[in-house]
């Protein structure tokens, strides 16, 4: 039998404010634990929630972002339940009507388009963090009370690879709109995963596992590989999917039973009495809409319109908004897109995957970027050069013009020394010679390497071109 | 409502709000709350089918904050409330997840 | 001794500023009184006497270098669930054990502007849930005018206070008439402010949608300048209501006259099985303020009697979720276990008493799975019934007179044992919280036991100022609120 699987995710996002979302306590990753915390975030008796005016404005824009429509009233409920990490014994979230309604992404999942739907996104706030020592569980309330907001797709995605996708998306639109970093490694974006596996031409879906709470996506990916596998070979088996939730050992690439059906919870939502409802007029709407700032794929078309970049240049330049951005600071400085472009896609990518840095930990900065292109362009030096010194910035710093001069790395177009080095390559290599006036053009590639390497990279590569071409055609 | 409530189960709802009640408890309470909600049950009178609920009996809306930082607790009183610290945390049990 | 813990604010503001007494004057003569009574009364849980004189020489040399604050050198007691800075703040609980505030609440802050004196810390019902103090689990509060008797509750310690004498006026809460009631039950006068009046910041939650904080005094121009000082926008509570608060203190005038005013009369209220001394003072009170001008005429607010009903749902299964926080982690009381839900059982199971734990069982109960739409749900929508017979009422008239309990104050441990008959007794009072409007609660009489009987005055939302005045001509022309329980 064929089986297919159906997926659904919950990814929580954390919002980019400066202050929490229901107390003015500053949000700051790393800082010492339990220094920014007050009673309202402690759940102190007598301490009252009130709304973060930033946070309802990011979700929205998230929202229209996502093609979701905005709520005109939405309003707040209490989730109960007990757990350390969760000051008050209950979550401040929206049960019935949440800020955001439905929406859609389209995304291309292995050169395919693909359109995955979204049943809403609502606000609520974030738990503190738990960190487990020998006999002990210790909680620091700094990050209890963040603003979060969940972003709930339908059970629309039917693999690793579209959810792959559809989270990549995600975080792109997330941070291209400015509502998240989205940085996973501070735990700004975790989702659970709805997994459900059903025979093919099977109407109703199968017995829904939910995965909680992961932060890497190729985590997630194993996660959802592995539990399709598994839920298959318990139907193959004759046996039954439990409904249950499950956590994710990434050391073992497996998941296990955290919760069954039977002890899960009961939340008894009801309405929160400490907060007010939000109301959205089409006015506010608008002017949030006004002010969203430009998504990946407009940038991509921007780029090769104005900027006549390759497609494929533009979709590299853009799949992370720093690099993107790193891009647009360096144009602020040179005309020579494609240069620029190149540059990035070539060296900084690589030295940055190979050292593990991101582009603003780079020692190469837009600005020298920038200068080193400009004395490409004056044919001060010639790419090689530029590399040369791309390369030394990247590594130890510097001025990109004293290191040119420091390495010698100007570029020689004088004749004389020019004819010299051609006289010899002639001499030294009949046989290319021969094959060139025999109708090989491709031929002087090797005598022009054989310059280049008597001037040590220096030599201007179109004055040996001329030079050469005049001598054996001549 | 139940027309005729069918009776909670005292020990299963307190062990919902994390109270441990004795057995004598467990009678009392079930005796007195069962008294309770035959009371409550006069609302079934009531046919509110077309009434809005009131969850804020003077309502307002979008009563909002800036996003500016104010002041957070002295830290040193936040350890000093709680019944068990280590390293500027709040100690607990270590949490097994259920 | 000069006995001026027996004054009044106003008498006392007039003294202080001809320079007749000094605060330090007014303390010592409060405390000398806390000696004297407080054994047989035990209003008080905790009381510094050094920081009380400390504030009361702040404030007088406050008083020399030119202030007029409107509370200046005024000593209140404050009810055990309000937040004050430094202090304990335990609800008569258990569980608190140990709590010290952080903060100061709201109310405090606005005390503290006004010059007002933080005396002590009174005793209530534990968390607030409870109508005799007798849920206290700190100390027993005894009903100055009989101490076989309840004060009645949840805000006893407050009206016990201020009718001994023992402190000049008070602080309470009332979730479902727990300032009204006490003080009906100790001769004093309270009021429950229009919801969203005074900010609830500081306040230990019972019921968030209910609770309201209010003074309780021994004269309504008393608690016209103390709710004054009270009320008032609070950007830290989101049910604050962002409107100018009147003067009240200063424009009740003491002309007696109701002429020109409408009062209305709910049939409803009053309730089979009402003690016959407390309906015929109450309706000689109609009579007194149609003797005033007053025209009186007939409402109805037909869905009061379930006021009961919808109150023990919403009120309870608030309770549940705001008093979860009170797990043993973060602050107060904690019985160590091998996992946190086990510390949390038993810390909870220890540090809470039963009237306690039986409305959170009632209240997780309404909300769980199932039940929420039944339970819930309706009460919610009953709520907007008992709202809006109101709104008609006023439509009608300017303020509505009415009993604020069935009975006077009875016998210590008459009711502990029946809830039901306990809770039965806010029927007069809760319906006012369900609306959210104000109301008004002042000496009308005695029981042929001698024990005080109250006169319920409810307003419309933020028509304190005319319960205050239909209480203020009352009061000018009766004398039942200066009779003093003898100690
Ligand atoms: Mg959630
Ligand atoms: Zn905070």
């Amino acid at each position: 039998m064929k089986y297919e699987a159906t997926i659904g995710l919950e990814t929580h996002v954390m919002q980019k404010t400066n202050t929490k979302m229901f107390c003015s306590c500053k949000y700051e990753y790393g800082a010492e634990p339990n220094t920014h915390v007050c009673p309202t975030c402690l759940g102190y008796p007598g301490a009252l929630p009130v709304m973060n005016e930033k946070a309802i404005e990011l979700i929205c824009k998230a929202g229209l972002l996502l093609g979701c429509e905005i709520n005109p009233y939405s309003k707040w409920d209490r989730k109960n339940y007990f757990y350390p990490d969760m000051s008050k014994n209950y979550q401040i979230t929206q049960a019935d009507e949440p800020l955001c309604l439905g929406g859609q992404i389209t995304v291309e999942v292995e050169g395919e388009l693909k359109t995955f739907t979204l049943e809403r996104i609502h606000q609520e706030e974030n738990a503190a963090k738990n960190t487990h020592v020998a006999g002990a569980s210790l909680v620091d309330y700094n990050r209890a009370g963040t603003a979060l907001m969940e972003i709930v797709s339908n059970p629309c995605m039917s693999s690793a690879a579209d959810a792959l996708a559809y989270m990549t998306a995600i975080k792109q639109i997330m941070q291209y709109g400015g509502i998240s970093n989205c940085d996973q490694e501070k735990g700004q974006m975790r989702s659970d995963v709805n997994v459900s596996v059903r025979p093919v031409g099977q109407k109703e879906l199968g017995a829904k596992v939910e995965i909680k709470n992961m932060n890497s996506f190729a985590f997630i990916q194993d996660a959802i590989e592995y539990e399709i596998d598994r839920q298959i070979s318990v139907l193959e088996s004759g046996g039954t999917v439990v409904q249950e939730t499950r956590g994710y050992n990434p050391d073992r690439g497996e998941t296990f039973t955290q919760r069954t059906k039977e002890n899960a919870h009961d939340y008894r939502y009801f309405p929160e009495p400490d907060l007010m409802p939000v109301k959205v007029s089409k006015e506010q709407i608008e002017q949030w809409r006004s002010e969203l700032p430009e998504m990946p794929a407009q940038r991509r078309v921007r780029y090769v319109e104005e900027l006549g970049l390759p497609e494929y240049d533009a979709g590299v330049l853009t799949a992370s908004m720093d690099v993107s951005d790193w891009f647009e600071e360096t144009m602020k400085h040179t005309q020579n897109a494609k240069a620029v472009s190149n540059f990035i896609m070539g060296e900084m990518l690589r030295l940055l995957s190979e050292q593990g840095l991101t582009i603003s930990e780079s020692r190469v900065t837009p600005e020298k970027l920038a200068r080193i292109i400009e004395l490409i362009d004056a044919k001060t030096i010639n790419t090689g050069g530029g590399k040369q010194i791309f390369e030394t910035i990247f590594n130890e710093g510097g001025d990109p013009k004293e290191i040119m001069e420091a390495k010698g790395l100007a570029q020689v177009s004088d004749d004389s020394a020019l004819e010299g080095w051609a006289d010899e390559a002639i001499a030294n290599n009949p046989k290319p010679v021969e094959e060139y006036k025999a109708g090989n053009p491709a031929s002087i590639n090797f005598l022009m390497g054989q310059v280049m390497k008597a001037s040590r990279g220096k030599a201007n590569p179109g004055a040996v071109m001329q030079m050469l071409k005049q001598k054996l055609d001549g | 409502m139940p027309e005729k409530h069918d009776g909670m189960d005292v020990g299963y709802v307190a062990k919902l709000a994390c109270i441990d009640l004795t057995d004598e408890e467990k009678t009392l309470f079930q005796g007195q709350l069962d008294q309770v909600l035959n009371y409550v049950e006069q609302l079934n009178e009531l046919d509110v089918s077309n009434v809005e609920p009131t969850a804020h009996a003077i309502p307002i809306y979008n009563v909002l904050r800036k996003d500016e930082v104010g002041s957070s607790l002295n830290h040193a009183d936040v350890i000093a409330n709680a019944p068990s610290a280590a390293d500027g945390h709040i100690r607990v049990p270590k949490i097994i997840d259920q | 001794m000069a006995d001026l813990n027996k004054c009044t604010i106003a008498e006392l503001s007039e003294k202080l500023a001809s320079g007749e007494c000094t605060s330090v004057d007014i303390v010592n003569d409060v405390l000398a009184s806390i000696d004297a009574n407080d054994g047989k009364v035990g209003a008080y849980l905790t009381l510094d006497r050094e920081d009380a004189l400390a504030q009361a020489e702040a404030a007088d040399e406050k008083r020399v270098a030119g202030s007029t604050l409107p509370m200046l050198g005024i000593p209140v007691a404050i009810k055990d669930l309000l937040n004050v800075k430094g202090q304990p703040c335990t609800c008569s609980s258990k569980i608190l054990e140990g709590y010290i505030a952080p903060y100061d609440a709201t109310v405090i802050s606005k005390l503290r502007e006004a010059g007002a004196i933080m005396l002590g810390r009174v005793n209530m019902d534990e968390f607030a849930m409870g109508s005799s103090t007798e849920s206290s689990a700190l100390g027993k509060t005894s009903n100055p005018w009989n101490f076989d008797h309840v004060p009645g509750g949840s805000s006893g310690g407050s009206a016990a206070c201020v009718s001994a004498d023992e402190a000049i006026a008070s602080l309470g809460s009332d979730t479902g008439g727990s300032i009204r009631q006490p003080a009906a039950f100790c001769g004093c006068v309270g009021v429950k402010p229009t919801y969203g009046r005074v900010s609830r910041y500081g306040l230990t939650a019972f019921a968030s949608s209910l609770d309201q904080i209010g003074p309780i005094t021994k004269s309504v121009k008393d608690s016209a300048i103390l709710l004054e000082t009270l009320c008032g926008y609070d950007p830290m509570d989101s049910s604050s209501i962002d409107m100018d608060v009147p003067a009240f203190g200063k424009n009740l005038t003491d002309d007696a006259s109701l002429a020109g005013m409408k009062l209305g009369l709910p049939k409803e209220f009053f309730v089979e099985g009402m003690d016959p001394e407390v309906e015929k003072s109450v309706r000689d009170a109609v009579e007194h303020c149609k003797s005033l001008g007053a025209e009186i005429v007939d409402v109805s607010l037909p869905n009061a009697k379930y006021a009961i009903a919808v109150y023990y749902i919403i009120a309870t299964a608030e309770a549940s979720a705001n008093l979860a926080r009170f797990d043993g982690i973060r602050y107060g009381m904690r019985i160590d276990g091998k996992d946190p839900a086990d510390l949390y059982a038993k810390t909870r199971s220890a540090g809470f008493g039963q009237e306690v734990k039986r409305r959170i069982i009632l209240g997780t109960y309404v909300l769980s799975s199932g039940y929420y739409d039944a339970y819930y749900k309706k009460a919610q929508k009953v709520r907007t019934l008992v709202r809006n017979d109101f709104t008609e009422a006023f439509k009608q008239c300017d303020a509505i007179l009415a009993p604020v309990t069935p009975t006077p104050a009875y016998k210590k441990g008459e009711k502990t044992d029946d809830p039901l008959k306990m809770y039965l007794d806010d029927i007069l009072t809760t319906p006012t919280n369900l609306a959210g409007n104000c109301a008004l609660s002042l000496p009308c009489g005695f029981a042929s036991n001698g024990m005080p009987i109250g006169l319920q005055i409810i307003g419309d939302d933020f028509q304190e100022e005319t319960i205050l005045k239909v209480g203020h001509a009352y009061e000018q022309s009766t004398e039942w609120h200066k009779a003093r329980p003898s100690l």
